[in-house]
């Protein structure tokens, strides 16, 4: 049976890479090899998943110095030379070797006012959304996201400023501010008009090049700064 | 101000828009002196036969110098740990040393 080099970040913020040998199997995914170490080899690493199917958005880490959701990362088409490097997720801290603390991206979207505000209308009758609609689609586009951090981990604007509100939160925002449903479509812009909010996107679109259910964020962050222009332009803000 | 990154924003998009068109006003400029193998005296006789030609540099000058000084900001702060009011300070320093270089350029040709 042949096997595979996995090398695997052991510790927190500071540690070092340990290597395994995992067994090859064929469709065998990222997290499969993650698995096999923490049940056969070393019961002490520390990782976290839930679905295993790409759903619930738990399973994120850096594989060979890319983010990737390493349930539907199947191992054939990351490996280098029979070679696998796994990292925890960048751009959040580390709590234990492959887990990192995503407390501060879920604040982000709250920051964001990454949150459904009903309307009166909304709340006394159901709401008539019809699929052909411009901003139906336009919040369709965005509203898929698993919340898995890649976007995150893929952005240098985060990275060289840790406060702004990154990919995912101003991607939500976007979906809201198009949903004919919520009641409080300034109050969204206005969140997203702080200083860190979506001006300090530089559409380098690597959130878009990684995240995993190909939604665009940079084109959802584009489109946020066009309405707080206008917003703004108007006074409204 | 409130929201001074939005309007710093707005600010550098607004003078690229501005510079857009004036760097390939000018790039053709170059390519029409050099290719007519023009001398510095008749360059300068005919930019000082008009004021459109001051005019058009002095906008080139005032855009370049805004956009410059907002977008110097942008990477000291996102690539050093420059933050605080001393960095502002220095790059409206750095935007009026531009205007102040390019407007004596201006006023050579005009």
């Amino acid at each position: 049976m042949t096997t595979l080099e996995v090398e695997i970040w052991r510790g927190a913020e500071e540690g070092r890479y340990e290597t395994y040998e995992v067994p090859s199997q064929p469709s065998q995914t990222v997290l499969d090899l993650v698995t096999y170490v923490q049940r056969k080899l070393d019961p002490s690493l520390a990782y976290r998943f839930a679905c295993r199917v790409g759903v619930c958005g738990s399973c994120a880490m850096t594989v060979n110095g890319t983010p990737r959701w390493t349930c539907r990362t199947h191992v054939q088409k990351v490996a280098t030379q029979g070679r696998v490097r796994i990292a925890p997720l960048r751009n959040l801290t580390v709590v234990k070797d492959l887990a990192t603390d995503m407390a501060p991206f879920f604040d982000k979207v709250q920051e964001a006012r990454g949150r459904f505000i009903p309307s009166d209308a909304a709340a006394k009758s159901v709401a008539e959304v019809p699929p052909e609609e411009p901003k139906r689609k336009e919040a369709d586009a965005g509203i898929e996201c698993i919340g898995c951090g890649v976007c995150h981990a893929a952005c240098d604007v985060v990275r060289w400023l840790p406060e702004y509100l990154g990919p995912a939160a101003l991607n939500r925002a976007w979906t809201l501010v198009n949903d004919a449903r919520d009641g409080d479509r300034i109050g969204h812009l206005r969140a997203i008009a702080e200083d860190a909010g979506c001006h300090a996107c530089h559409a380098h679109q690597s959130c878009a090049e990684h995240c995993p259910v190909g939604i665009n964020p940079t084109r959802s962050i584009s489109g946020l700064k066009r309405l707080v222009l206008m917003a703004a332009i108007r006074g409204r803000l | 101000m409130k929201r001074p990154e939005l309007w710093l924003y707005v600010a550098q998009r607004g003078s690229a828009l501005v510079l857009a068109p004036l760097v390939l006003l000018h790039l053709g400029v170059i390519l029409y002196a050099v290719a007519g193998g023009l001398s510095a005296a008749e360059i300068l006789g005919r930019t000082r036969t008009s004021w459109i030609w001051p005019a058009t540099y002095g906008l080139f000058v005032v855009a370049a110098a805004i956009h410059a000084a907002i977008g110097l900001r942008v990477v000291l702060r996102e690539w050093t740990s420059w933050r605080d009011s001393s960095l502002d300070i220095a790059t409206v320093g750095f935007g009026l040393t531009l205007l102040l270089l390019g407007f004596r350029a201006v006023q050579a040709i005009a």
